[in-house]
């Protein structure tokens, strides 16, 4: 099994609030890992972490076995081979078809496959008719299926999704679900996900992890951590019972 | 009795220095904007506060400066630009720079938030990250240039102060608004302010629609 992405006693303070005390874990490569956990309890800063897009106070990030720092010179290879959907989705002042051509033109990809390409992601998100369309025009679920085909056309190997889908109505988070498994299914990529949605973790992930009090209290397969939780946390968590 | 070619000419100076102040005003502008809304370094927040703050500069003491610098006593008197459009466009520039500097700065700062970490994860280093900004910010950057423009075009005390309102050589519709009202001549003073008004209508009406085609 190799180990595609890793966290290794990683700590993370915001205005001397200590939101990480030393996060570890392992996400083996071709894995949906799905982050749950309270609100504020740090699952987007560890995918931020994760993404190189800030660097944490202690501990390290490790990719593929070899620690990787923000900033350092082969962070920036290493962050183009990673993407990131948010929660929100923010578009280009720009076409749909440009909005998913970016990523591809920061790269020097040339404009022959940046059109196939591009073409063929917007297909895979059934927002092909669209192209030419300004993409601030979009409903906010065709915006977000715009992100993610930005985002897919780059043919990352880790795929972070950060409540990619809250807020979208149910065909559209049905969509994205679906667009994930087969972009996985299709590529091996590595797919990390934070979410709220319980349901969505057990649809989606291979493995859950409860992130609670600055640390996974829980790692475990998605059917053992939803049906036989070993951490009365957990228990507590998924039953409703943990106030927070 | 108007003296329409005496008017041309007036228009023409108007034009002639509101829009190379502008010009100018773009130029500096606009990347030192830029810089400041992009580049995190030590005093960032003293030079936006001091951008900001020269918003409200007012254009008689521009005018004082430029003048103090400009006359034969001064530092720079050696350029002979006192009482030229050169001078009236020097203190002009003084009084632009900072207005679209500091919109710029806005526009750039707004599309920080928003952008920086989506163009980031997509692949950006930062020097394709600082284009991208800008290009996003390119309808607030072309408010900072109206603005930058209706600051310089409706300016008086400045123009006045180092200009002289010299007829034919350095007279401009401000000042020459102000002269003929002085004079009681309110009719011609009116007509000016309508010419004027008429300018800068045209003028934003064609930034505006560089405006909407820039927003896709």
């Amino acid at each position: 099994m190799t180990i595609s992405l890793a966290l290794r006693g990683v700590q993370k303070r915001y205005a001397g609030k200590e939101v990480l005390r030393g996060v570890d874990a392992e996400i083996p490569a071709g894995e949906i890992f799905g982050v749950v956990g309270p609100s504020g309890v740090g699952k987007t800063t560890v995918l931020r972490l994760l993404d190189l897009l800030e660097t944490p106070d202690a501990g390290e990030i490790h990719y593929r076995g070899r620690a990787v720092r923000r900033g350092s010179l082969e962070s920036l290879e290493q962050r183009r081979r990673m993407a990131m959907i948010m929660q929100n989705p923010t578009t280009f002042r720009a076409t749909v078809f440009e909005n998913v051509a970016y990523g591809l033109w920061l790269r020097g990809v040339s404009e022959e496959d940046i059109r196939g390409r591009a073409f063929a992601a917007l297909d895979f998100v059934g927002l092909l008719e669209r192209a030419q369309e300004p993409a601030a025009q979009l409903s906010g679920g065709e915006q977000q299926r715009v992100a993610f085909a930005r985002a897919a056309v780059l043919r990352p190997e880790v795929l972070f999704l950060d409540e990619f889908t809250s807020n979208l109505d149910p065909a559209n988070v049905r969509l994205l679900e679906e667009a994930t498994k087969r972009y996985r299914k299709e590529t091996g990529a590595t797919v990390v996900i934070v979410t709220h949605n319980l349901f969505q973790a057990k649809r989606l992930a291979d493995r859950v992890g409860l992130l609670l009090d600055g640390r996974f209290i829980e790692v475990a397969p998605t059917h053992t951590f939803f049906e036989n939780p070993s951490r009365p946390e957990t228990r507590a968590f998924l039953s409703g019972e943990m106030a927070y | 009795m108007i003296d329409w070619s005496a008017v041309a000419q007036i228009v023409a100076l108007t034009l002639l220095v509101a829009g190379t102040s502008t010009l100018i005003g773009a130029v500096l502008g606009v990347p030192a904007g830029a810089f400041v809304a992009l580049k995190k370094f030590r005093g960032r927040n003293f030079v936006r506060t001091l951008a900001f703050t020269f918003y409200g500069f007012p254009p008689v003491l521009a005018g004082l400066l430029v003048y103090l610098v400009l006359s034969r006593s001064g530092p720079l008197g050696f350029l002979g630009w006192l009482f030229t459009p050169i001078g009236m466009i020097v203190a002009q520039s003084l009084l632009v720079v900072p207005i679209v500097m500091g919109v710029t700065i806005s526009a750039v700062m707004a599309v920080e938030k928003r952008l920086h970490d989506t163009a980031l994860t997509l692949g950006a280093d930062e020097r394709q990250w600082r284009a991208t900004a800008i290009h996003e910010a390119r309808i607030g950057v072309l408010t900072a240039v109206m603005v930058g423009f209706g600051r310089a075009v409706s300016e008086v005390g400045a123009v006045l102060i180092v200009g002289g309102n010299i007829a034919g050589q350095t007279r401009v519709l401000t000042t020459v608004i102000v002269l003929e009202t002085s004079a009681a001549h309110y009719l011609e003073a009116t007509i000016f302010g309508v010419i004027l008004f008429i300018l800068a209508f045209a003028i934003f009406a064609v930034l505006q629609r560089l405006q909407r085609e820039g927003a896709v």
